[in-house]
Protein backbone atom coordinates (compact mmCIF):
# COMPACT_ATOMS: atom_id res chain seq x y z
CA UNK A 1 0.00 0.00 0.00
CA UNK A 2 2.78 2.11 1.21
CA UNK A 3 4.82 1.59 -1.56
CA UNK A 4 1.66 2.18 -4.06
CA UNK A 5 1.72 5.26 -2.58
CA UNK A 6 5.24 6.38 -3.43
CA UNK A 7 5.58 4.91 -6.66
CA UNK A 8 2.11 7.62 -7.16
CA UNK A 9 3.55 10.11 -5.87
CA UNK A 10 6.51 9.98 -8.38
CA UNK A 11 5.17 9.23 -11.25
CA UNK A 12 2.96 12.52 -10.00
CA UNK A 13 6.31 14.41 -9.51
CA UNK A 14 7.32 13.59 -12.64
CA UNK A 15 4.79 15.23 -14.64
CA UNK A 16 5.44 18.05 -12.85
CA UNK A 17 8.97 18.17 -13.58
CA UNK A 18 8.64 18.40 -17.05
CA UNK A 19 7.22 22.24 -16.60
CA UNK A 20 10.08 24.70 -17.22
CA UNK A 21 11.09 26.47 -13.77
CA UNK A 22 13.18 30.15 -13.80
CA UNK A 23 15.22 31.63 -11.30
CA UNK A 24 12.89 33.23 -8.37
CA UNK A 25 14.57 36.75 -9.63
CA UNK A 26 13.20 36.37 -12.93
CA UNK A 27 9.79 35.42 -11.15
CA UNK A 28 9.52 38.49 -9.54
CA UNK A 29 9.97 40.55 -13.11
CA UNK A 30 7.48 38.35 -14.62
CA UNK A 31 5.00 38.43 -11.59
CA UNK A 32 5.28 42.43 -11.70
CA UNK A 33 4.75 42.26 -15.94
CA UNK A 34 1.61 39.90 -15.26
CA UNK A 35 0.07 41.92 -12.82
CA UNK A 36 0.61 44.53 -14.83
CA UNK A 37 -0.79 42.74 -17.75
CA UNK A 38 -3.75 41.65 -15.88
CA UNK A 39 -4.84 45.52 -14.47
CA UNK A 40 -4.22 46.61 -17.81
CA UNK A 41 -6.78 43.89 -18.84
CA UNK A 42 -9.15 44.18 -16.14
CA UNK A 43 -9.31 48.07 -17.01
CA UNK A 44 -9.72 47.50 -21.03
CA UNK A 45 -12.53 44.72 -20.36
CA UNK A 46 -14.40 47.49 -18.05
CA UNK A 47 -13.81 50.59 -20.34
CA UNK A 48 -14.87 48.12 -23.29
CA UNK A 49 -18.11 47.20 -21.81
CA UNK A 50 -19.08 50.84 -20.74
CA UNK A 51 -18.36 51.88 -24.67
CA UNK A 52 -20.50 48.97 -25.79
CA UNK A 53 -23.56 50.31 -23.54
CA UNK A 54 -23.57 53.91 -24.41
CA UNK A 55 -22.79 53.39 -27.82
CA UNK A 56 -24.85 54.64 -29.95
CA UNK A 57 -28.28 52.80 -30.86
CA UNK A 58 -29.87 51.39 -33.60
CA UNK A 59 -33.54 50.48 -32.89
CA UNK A 60 -32.77 50.55 -29.16
CA UNK A 61 -30.13 48.59 -28.68
CA UNK A 62 -26.12 49.35 -29.19
CA UNK A 63 -25.01 49.68 -32.76
CA UNK A 64 -22.84 47.02 -32.49
CA UNK A 65 -25.24 44.39 -30.64
CA UNK A 66 -27.93 45.71 -33.86
CA UNK A 67 -24.91 44.73 -36.50
CA UNK A 68 -24.01 41.49 -34.40
CA UNK A 69 -27.72 40.20 -34.94
CA UNK A 70 -27.47 41.13 -38.88
CA UNK A 71 -24.28 39.48 -39.05
CA UNK A 72 -25.89 36.19 -37.24
CA UNK A 73 -28.98 36.83 -39.87
CA UNK A 74 -26.83 36.69 -42.93
CA UNK A 75 -25.12 33.30 -41.39
CA UNK A 76 -27.75 31.72 -40.62
CA UNK A 77 -29.61 32.20 -43.70
CA UNK A 78 -26.52 31.35 -45.98
CA UNK A 79 -26.15 28.30 -43.61
CA UNK A 80 -29.22 26.47 -43.67
CA UNK A 81 -31.25 28.59 -45.29
CA UNK A 82 -34.87 26.44 -46.65
CA UNK A 83 -34.88 23.83 -43.83
CA UNK A 84 -37.97 23.03 -42.35
CA UNK A 85 -39.35 22.74 -38.52
CA UNK A 86 -40.66 18.90 -37.73
CA UNK A 87 -44.60 18.82 -37.89
CA UNK A 88 -46.11 16.81 -35.18
CA UNK A 89 -49.55 14.03 -35.48
CA UNK A 90 -52.72 16.37 -34.66
CA UNK A 91 -53.41 14.60 -31.06
CA UNK A 92 -50.25 16.21 -30.35
CA UNK A 93 -52.14 19.58 -30.68
CA UNK A 94 -53.05 21.81 -28.06
CA UNK A 95 -54.83 25.13 -27.30
CA UNK A 96 -52.46 28.26 -27.84
CA UNK A 97 -52.70 30.87 -25.31
CA UNK A 98 -53.77 34.60 -26.42
CA UNK A 99 -50.21 36.78 -25.88
CA UNK A 100 -50.44 39.89 -28.29
CA UNK A 101 -53.20 42.34 -28.67
CA UNK A 102 -51.67 45.06 -30.28
CA UNK A 103 -54.00 45.98 -33.33
CA UNK A 104 -56.35 43.87 -32.52
CA UNK A 105 -58.24 45.09 -29.28
CA UNK A 106 -61.44 45.73 -30.85
CA UNK A 107 -63.32 42.95 -32.67
CA UNK A 108 -64.34 43.66 -36.35
CA UNK A 109 -67.18 42.92 -38.89
CA UNK A 110 -65.73 39.59 -40.04
CA UNK A 111 -68.19 39.94 -43.09
CA UNK A 112 -66.95 43.27 -43.94
CA UNK A 113 -63.20 42.46 -44.04
CA UNK A 114 -60.63 42.63 -47.16
CA UNK A 115 -57.03 42.35 -47.68
CA UNK A 116 -55.63 45.10 -49.83
CA UNK A 117 -52.00 44.04 -51.77
CA UNK A 118 -49.93 46.85 -52.20
CA UNK A 119 -46.74 46.58 -55.22
CA UNK A 120 -43.48 47.85 -54.78
CA UNK A 121 -44.50 51.06 -55.83
CA UNK A 122 -47.60 51.44 -53.88
CA UNK A 123 -50.23 50.67 -56.17
CA UNK A 124 -52.87 48.41 -55.55
CA UNK A 125 -53.03 44.84 -56.76
CA UNK A 126 -55.94 43.27 -55.56
CA UNK A 127 -58.57 44.46 -52.59
CA UNK A 128 -59.31 40.58 -51.74
CA UNK A 129 -61.97 38.99 -49.54
CA UNK A 130 -61.76 35.71 -47.55
CA UNK A 131 -63.09 33.50 -50.02
CA UNK A 132 -60.14 34.09 -51.96
CA UNK A 133 -58.00 32.46 -49.41
CA UNK A 134 -60.52 29.43 -48.95
CA UNK A 135 -60.46 29.23 -52.92
CA UNK A 136 -56.45 28.99 -52.84
CA UNK A 137 -54.96 25.15 -51.94
CA UNK A 138 -55.49 24.11 -48.53
CA UNK A 139 -53.30 22.75 -46.45
CA UNK A 140 -52.77 21.46 -42.48
CA UNK A 141 -49.98 22.24 -40.44
CA UNK A 142 -49.22 20.98 -36.66
CA UNK A 143 -46.16 22.50 -35.56
CA UNK A 144 -44.18 24.52 -32.29
CA UNK A 145 -45.54 27.76 -32.44
CA UNK A 146 -42.53 29.30 -30.14
CA UNK A 147 -42.87 32.81 -28.54
CA UNK A 148 -39.94 34.98 -27.76
CA UNK A 149 -40.54 34.95 -24.33
CA UNK A 150 -39.44 31.62 -24.24
CA UNK A 151 -43.27 29.66 -24.20
CA UNK A 152 -43.94 27.21 -27.09
CA UNK A 153 -46.89 25.44 -27.77
CA UNK A 154 -48.19 22.64 -30.52
CA UNK A 155 -50.65 24.37 -32.70
CA UNK A 156 -52.48 22.92 -36.07
CA UNK A 157 -53.09 25.60 -37.94
CA UNK A 158 -55.55 25.73 -41.72
CA UNK A 159 -54.93 27.35 -44.40
CA UNK A 160 -53.45 28.29 -48.05
CA UNK A 161 -49.49 28.71 -48.25
CA UNK A 162 -48.04 32.21 -48.74
CA UNK A 163 -46.38 31.06 -51.77
CA UNK A 164 -49.63 29.76 -53.31
CA UNK A 165 -50.69 33.23 -52.93
CA UNK A 166 -48.09 34.66 -53.67
CA UNK A 167 -48.20 32.36 -57.13
CA UNK A 168 -50.46 35.23 -59.17
CA UNK A 169 -48.44 38.25 -58.36
CA UNK A 170 -44.59 36.81 -59.15
CA UNK A 171 -45.02 38.01 -63.45
CA UNK A 172 -46.60 41.75 -61.78
CA UNK A 173 -44.24 42.95 -58.94
CA UNK A 174 -40.89 42.16 -60.44
CA UNK A 175 -37.42 41.73 -58.39
CA UNK A 176 -38.82 42.30 -54.71
CA UNK A 177 -37.05 41.36 -51.87
CA UNK A 178 -39.49 41.98 -48.75
CA UNK A 179 -43.01 41.56 -48.13
CA UNK A 180 -44.56 44.16 -44.92
CA UNK A 181 -47.92 42.99 -43.38
CA UNK A 182 -50.05 44.98 -41.54
CA UNK A 183 -53.06 44.62 -39.39
CA UNK A 184 -56.03 46.68 -40.70
CA UNK A 185 -55.54 49.93 -38.24
CA UNK A 186 -51.75 49.77 -39.66
CA UNK A 187 -51.02 49.74 -35.48
CA UNK A 188 -48.99 46.35 -35.36
CA UNK A 189 -46.86 45.54 -38.85
CA UNK A 190 -43.91 42.87 -39.26
CA UNK A 191 -41.47 42.73 -41.86
CA UNK A 192 -40.38 39.48 -43.68
CA UNK A 193 -37.27 38.87 -46.28
CA UNK A 194 -38.57 36.62 -49.49
CA UNK A 195 -36.69 33.92 -48.89
CA UNK A 196 -38.46 33.35 -45.15
CA UNK A 197 -42.21 34.29 -46.14
CA UNK A 198 -42.03 31.73 -49.19
CA UNK A 199 -41.15 29.14 -46.92
CA UNK A 200 -43.34 25.88 -47.48
CA UNK A 201 -44.21 26.27 -43.55
CA UNK A 202 -44.94 30.13 -43.76
CA UNK A 203 -49.24 29.97 -43.65
CA UNK A 204 -51.65 32.06 -44.31
CA UNK A 205 -54.11 30.70 -41.48
CA UNK A 206 -57.95 30.92 -41.39
CA UNK A 207 -58.46 27.94 -39.30
CA UNK A 208 -57.19 26.85 -35.70
CA UNK A 209 -57.81 23.33 -35.78
CA UNK A 210 -61.35 22.30 -37.20
CA UNK A 211 -62.72 25.47 -36.29
CA UNK A 212 -62.45 29.01 -37.99
CA UNK A 213 -59.86 31.37 -36.26
CA UNK A 214 -61.42 33.29 -33.51
CA UNK A 215 -60.45 37.52 -33.23
CA UNK A 216 -58.18 36.93 -30.37
CA UNK A 217 -56.26 34.45 -32.48
CA UNK A 218 -56.32 36.55 -35.72
CA UNK A 219 -59.12 36.33 -37.53
CA UNK A 220 -60.09 35.84 -40.34
CA UNK A 221 -56.76 35.40 -41.16
CA UNK A 222 -53.04 35.87 -40.16
CA UNK A 223 -49.80 34.56 -40.64
CA UNK A 224 -48.09 31.37 -39.17
CA UNK A 225 -44.54 29.22 -39.28
CA UNK A 226 -42.24 27.45 -36.93
CA UNK A 227 -39.57 29.06 -37.58
CA UNK A 228 -39.65 32.21 -36.85
CA UNK A 229 -40.79 34.09 -33.51
CA UNK A 230 -44.72 34.17 -32.77
CA UNK A 231 -43.87 38.20 -32.95
CA UNK A 232 -43.61 37.69 -36.92
CA UNK A 233 -46.74 35.97 -36.91
CA UNK A 234 -49.49 38.83 -37.57
CA UNK A 235 -52.95 38.22 -36.30
CA UNK A 236 -55.94 39.67 -38.62
CA UNK A 237 -53.58 40.98 -42.02
CA UNK A 238 -55.23 44.23 -43.68
CA UNK A 239 -51.97 45.40 -45.97
CA UNK A 240 -49.76 42.68 -47.49
CA UNK A 241 -47.16 44.96 -49.43
CA UNK A 242 -44.14 43.54 -51.19
CA UNK A 243 -41.29 45.74 -50.67
CA UNK A 244 -37.94 46.67 -52.68
CA UNK A 245 -36.84 47.67 -49.25
CA UNK A 246 -36.76 46.15 -45.66
CA UNK A 247 -39.77 46.96 -44.54
CA UNK A 248 -40.64 48.48 -41.17
CA UNK A 249 -41.43 45.70 -38.33
CA UNK A 250 -42.83 47.07 -34.67
CA UNK A 251 -41.01 44.63 -32.41
CA UNK A 252 -37.51 45.45 -34.34
CA UNK A 253 -37.87 48.92 -33.87
CA UNK A 254 -38.24 47.89 -30.05
CA UNK A 255 -34.82 46.69 -29.57
CA UNK A 256 -35.88 42.97 -31.28
CA UNK A 257 -33.91 41.27 -34.25
CA UNK A 258 -35.77 42.29 -36.92
CA UNK A 259 -35.21 38.79 -38.76
CA UNK A 260 -36.17 36.90 -35.79
CA UNK A 261 -35.49 33.22 -37.28
CA UNK A 262 -35.53 29.79 -35.67
CA UNK B 1 7.73 18.84 -3.75
CA UNK B 2 6.46 21.23 -1.12
CA UNK B 3 4.86 24.63 -2.81
CA UNK B 4 5.37 27.54 -0.83
CA UNK B 5 2.43 29.91 -0.44
CA UNK B 6 4.14 32.34 1.32
CA UNK B 7 5.80 35.57 -0.36
CA UNK B 8 8.94 34.67 1.01
CA UNK B 9 12.15 37.20 0.92
CA UNK B 10 15.03 34.54 1.39
CA UNK B 11 14.73 32.85 -1.72
CA UNK B 12 18.27 31.24 -1.38
CA UNK B 13 17.93 27.92 -3.34
CA UNK B 14 14.33 28.52 -4.72
CA UNK B 15 12.76 28.28 -8.01
CA UNK B 16 10.06 29.42 -9.60
CA UNK B 17 8.29 26.65 -11.92
CA UNK B 18 5.65 26.87 -14.64
CA UNK B 19 2.03 25.27 -13.25
CA UNK B 20 0.05 27.36 -15.77
CA UNK B 21 1.01 28.00 -19.23
CA UNK B 22 0.23 31.41 -20.95
CA UNK B 23 -2.64 30.52 -22.70
CA UNK B 24 -4.52 28.32 -20.07
CA UNK B 25 -4.28 31.99 -17.95
CA UNK B 26 -5.67 33.56 -20.72
CA UNK B 27 -8.45 31.53 -21.77
CA UNK B 28 -9.06 30.79 -18.20
CA UNK B 29 -9.61 34.77 -17.31
CA UNK B 30 -11.27 35.81 -20.49
CA UNK B 31 -13.70 33.16 -20.09
CA UNK B 32 -14.82 34.71 -16.45
CA UNK B 33 -16.29 38.12 -17.62
CA UNK B 34 -17.70 36.32 -20.73
CA UNK B 35 -19.58 34.25 -18.64
CA UNK B 36 -20.85 36.65 -17.18
CA UNK B 37 -22.36 38.71 -19.49
CA UNK B 38 -23.92 35.22 -20.73
CA UNK B 39 -25.35 34.55 -17.30
CA UNK B 40 -26.77 38.22 -17.15
CA UNK B 41 -28.23 38.46 -20.03
CA UNK B 42 -29.56 35.16 -20.15
CA UNK B 43 -31.41 35.67 -16.84
CA UNK B 44 -32.91 38.77 -18.63
CA UNK B 45 -34.04 36.61 -21.07
CA UNK B 46 -34.83 34.08 -18.78
CA UNK B 47 -37.61 36.79 -16.92
CA UNK B 48 -39.97 36.62 -20.21
CA UNK B 49 -40.77 33.21 -18.75
CA UNK B 50 -39.82 32.26 -15.44
CA UNK B 51 -41.48 29.16 -14.72
CA UNK B 52 -38.11 26.96 -13.23
CA UNK B 53 -39.27 26.16 -9.47
CA UNK B 54 -38.44 23.57 -6.88
CA UNK B 55 -41.23 21.81 -5.22
CA UNK B 56 -44.08 19.62 -5.61
CA UNK B 57 -47.24 20.38 -7.23
CA UNK B 58 -48.41 23.69 -7.03
CA UNK B 59 -46.48 23.70 -3.78
CA UNK B 60 -43.15 26.33 -4.74
CA UNK B 61 -40.45 26.05 -2.29
CA UNK B 62 -38.31 28.31 -4.34
CA UNK B 63 -39.25 29.87 -7.65
CA UNK B 64 -36.46 31.23 -9.91
CA UNK B 65 -36.20 33.99 -9.29
CA UNK B 66 -37.04 35.66 -6.55
CA UNK B 67 -38.05 39.68 -7.78
CA UNK B 68 -34.97 41.21 -5.01
CA UNK B 69 -32.68 39.58 -7.68
CA UNK B 70 -34.50 40.60 -10.89
CA UNK B 71 -34.53 44.01 -9.22
CA UNK B 72 -31.19 43.97 -7.61
CA UNK B 73 -29.65 43.45 -11.29
CA UNK B 74 -31.74 45.12 -13.32
CA UNK B 75 -33.20 42.21 -15.16
CA UNK B 76 -36.57 43.15 -15.94
CA UNK B 77 -38.43 44.24 -18.90
CA UNK B 78 -35.58 43.76 -20.75
CA UNK B 79 -36.03 40.46 -23.52
CA UNK B 80 -34.81 42.19 -25.80
CA UNK B 81 -31.86 43.64 -24.48
CA UNK B 82 -30.76 40.23 -23.13
CA UNK B 83 -30.84 38.70 -26.38
CA UNK B 84 -29.19 41.20 -28.61
CA UNK B 85 -26.61 40.85 -25.92
CA UNK B 86 -26.46 37.27 -25.05
CA UNK B 87 -26.33 36.08 -29.23
CA UNK B 88 -23.24 38.75 -29.88
CA UNK B 89 -21.78 37.74 -26.64
CA UNK B 90 -22.48 34.11 -27.09
CA UNK B 91 -19.85 33.70 -29.75
CA UNK B 92 -16.77 35.08 -28.18
CA UNK B 93 -17.88 32.53 -25.33
CA UNK B 94 -17.82 30.06 -27.65
CA UNK B 95 -14.62 30.92 -29.53
CA UNK B 96 -12.94 30.96 -26.17
CA UNK B 97 -14.07 27.41 -24.84
CA UNK B 98 -13.20 26.31 -28.62
CA UNK B 99 -9.81 27.53 -28.68
CA UNK B 100 -9.37 26.52 -25.14
CA UNK B 101 -10.51 22.76 -25.98
CA UNK B 102 -8.25 22.94 -28.84
CA UNK B 103 -5.11 24.07 -26.50
CA UNK B 104 -6.15 21.00 -24.04
CA UNK B 105 -6.05 18.41 -27.17
CA UNK B 106 -3.32 19.35 -28.84
CA UNK B 107 -0.59 20.36 -26.03
CA UNK B 108 -1.69 16.74 -23.98
CA UNK B 109 -3.01 19.51 -20.84
CA UNK B 110 -5.99 17.58 -20.72
CA UNK B 111 -4.02 14.89 -18.59
CA UNK B 112 -3.64 17.01 -15.87
CA UNK B 113 -7.27 17.67 -15.72
CA UNK B 114 -9.07 14.53 -17.14
CA UNK B 115 -9.46 12.09 -13.21
CA UNK B 116 -7.62 9.38 -13.93
CA UNK B 117 -8.21 5.88 -12.13
CA UNK B 118 -7.32 6.59 -9.09
CA UNK B 119 -10.18 9.68 -8.78
CA UNK B 120 -13.05 8.64 -7.09
CA UNK B 121 -11.28 7.34 -4.02
CA UNK B 122 -9.12 9.88 -3.77
CA UNK B 123 -11.51 12.90 -4.47
CA UNK B 124 -13.53 11.41 -1.53
CA UNK B 125 -10.42 11.65 1.15
CA UNK B 126 -9.44 15.07 -0.45
CA UNK B 127 -13.07 16.68 0.45
CA UNK B 128 -12.19 14.49 4.00
CA UNK B 129 -9.10 15.80 4.37
CA UNK B 130 -10.57 19.59 3.60
CA UNK B 131 -13.31 19.23 5.95
CA UNK B 132 -10.48 18.48 8.97
CA UNK B 133 -11.71 14.32 8.67
CA UNK B 134 -8.69 13.13 7.40
CA UNK B 135 -5.26 13.55 8.89
CA UNK B 136 -3.23 12.93 5.50
CA UNK B 137 -4.37 14.26 1.68
CA UNK B 138 -3.78 11.82 -1.41
CA UNK B 139 -0.90 12.59 -3.58
CA UNK B 140 -1.76 14.95 -6.17
CA UNK B 141 -0.53 15.77 -9.53
CA UNK B 142 -1.17 19.65 -11.24
CA UNK B 143 -4.98 19.36 -9.59
CA UNK B 144 -5.88 17.11 -7.05
CA UNK B 145 -8.48 14.52 -7.45
CA UNK B 146 -11.10 16.06 -6.43
CA UNK B 147 -9.87 19.27 -8.66
CA UNK B 148 -9.89 16.96 -11.64
CA UNK B 149 -13.43 15.86 -11.08
CA UNK B 150 -14.88 19.15 -10.43
CA UNK B 151 -13.18 21.15 -13.49
CA UNK B 152 -13.75 18.49 -15.66
CA UNK B 153 -17.93 18.27 -14.57
CA UNK B 154 -17.55 22.01 -14.77
CA UNK B 155 -16.26 21.89 -18.63
CA UNK B 156 -18.77 18.48 -19.27
CA UNK B 157 -21.33 21.18 -18.05
CA UNK B 158 -20.00 24.35 -20.15
CA UNK B 159 -20.17 22.24 -23.27
CA UNK B 160 -23.90 20.93 -22.74
CA UNK B 161 -24.66 24.67 -22.15
CA UNK B 162 -23.07 25.66 -25.44
CA UNK B 163 -25.07 22.76 -27.46
CA UNK B 164 -28.57 23.09 -25.61
CA UNK B 165 -28.23 27.04 -26.55
CA UNK B 166 -27.42 26.15 -29.90
CA UNK B 167 -30.78 23.75 -29.77
CA UNK B 168 -32.75 26.93 -28.38
CA UNK B 169 -31.23 29.58 -30.79
CA UNK B 170 -32.20 27.56 -33.77
CA UNK B 171 -34.16 24.63 -33.47
CA UNK B 172 -35.53 24.68 -37.14
CA UNK B 173 -31.97 24.98 -38.85
CA UNK B 174 -30.00 22.65 -36.44
CA UNK B 175 -32.93 20.34 -36.18
CA UNK B 176 -33.01 17.36 -34.82
CA UNK B 177 -30.69 19.24 -32.15
CA UNK B 178 -33.38 19.69 -29.73
CA UNK B 179 -34.49 16.59 -29.91
CA UNK B 180 -31.09 15.45 -27.55
CA UNK B 181 -32.74 17.42 -24.80
CA UNK B 182 -36.89 15.85 -25.42
CA UNK B 183 -37.20 18.99 -27.60
CA UNK B 184 -37.26 22.58 -27.25
CA UNK B 185 -38.70 23.12 -24.00
CA UNK B 186 -36.37 20.20 -22.62
CA UNK B 187 -33.60 21.92 -24.41
CA UNK B 188 -34.56 25.58 -22.50
CA UNK B 189 -34.72 23.51 -19.06
CA UNK B 190 -31.28 21.86 -19.61
CA UNK B 191 -29.52 25.15 -20.70
CA UNK B 192 -30.99 26.70 -17.67
CA UNK B 193 -29.97 23.93 -15.52
CA UNK B 194 -26.50 23.87 -16.39
CA UNK B 195 -26.31 27.36 -16.06
CA UNK B 196 -26.81 27.07 -12.56
CA UNK B 197 -24.46 24.29 -12.29
CA UNK B 198 -21.94 26.42 -13.83
CA UNK B 199 -22.93 28.98 -10.72
CA UNK B 200 -22.65 26.78 -8.11
CA UNK B 201 -19.48 25.27 -9.56
CA UNK B 202 -18.28 29.03 -9.27
CA UNK B 203 -18.94 29.52 -5.93
CA UNK B 204 -17.10 26.89 -4.48
CA UNK B 205 -14.24 27.01 -6.86
CA UNK B 206 -14.20 31.27 -5.19
CA UNK B 207 -14.37 29.61 -1.86
CA UNK B 208 -10.99 27.27 -2.55
CA UNK B 209 -9.55 29.82 -3.95
CA UNK B 210 -9.36 32.10 -0.83
CA UNK B 211 -8.75 28.85 1.27
CA UNK B 212 -5.58 27.79 -1.00
CA UNK B 213 -4.22 31.45 -0.28
CA UNK B 214 -2.40 34.02 -2.46
CA UNK B 215 0.93 31.81 -3.90
CA UNK B 216 -1.93 29.48 -5.47
CA UNK B 217 -4.11 32.63 -6.93
CA UNK B 218 -1.09 34.22 -8.38
CA UNK B 219 -0.17 31.28 -10.17
CA UNK B 220 -2.96 31.68 -12.49
CA UNK B 221 -2.08 35.29 -12.82
CA UNK B 222 1.91 34.97 -13.43
CA UNK B 223 1.69 30.66 -14.48
CA UNK B 224 4.55 30.22 -11.98
CA UNK B 225 4.82 28.87 -7.88
CA UNK B 226 8.04 29.13 -5.82
CA UNK B 227 9.33 25.80 -4.93
CA UNK B 228 12.21 24.88 -2.94
CA UNK B 229 14.44 23.48 -5.20
CA UNK B 230 15.31 19.85 -3.31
Amino acid sequence: MTADRAERERQLREQLEQAPTIPVDEFRTRSRRSFITGAIGVAGAIAGFRWLQNASTDDGIPFPLRDTLEFNEELWSTLSAGRSAPEHPVSKATPIQVNGRIGIRDEIDLATWTVRVLGPDGELLDELDISHFESLPQRDMVIEHKCIEGWSSIVHWGGTRFSDFHARYVDRIGDVAYVGLETPDGLYYVGWDMASILHPQTMLVLRQGDEPLDQAHGAPLRLATPNKYGIKCLKRIGVIRYSRERPADYWAERSYDWYAGL
Amino acid sequence: MSTDTRDQTDTSGAVARLVHPRAIRWLHWINFPLLLVMIWSGMRIYWAEDVYAFGIGSWQWFAFFPDSIYETFELERRLAKGMAFHFAFGWLFVINGAIYSIYLAVTGEWRHIVPDRHAPREAKDVVLHDVHLREDAPPQGKYNAAQRLSYTIALAMALVLVVSGFAIYKPTQLHPLPLLFGGYQGARLVHFTMTIGLVLFFLVHVIQVVRAGWGNFRSMVTGYVIEDET
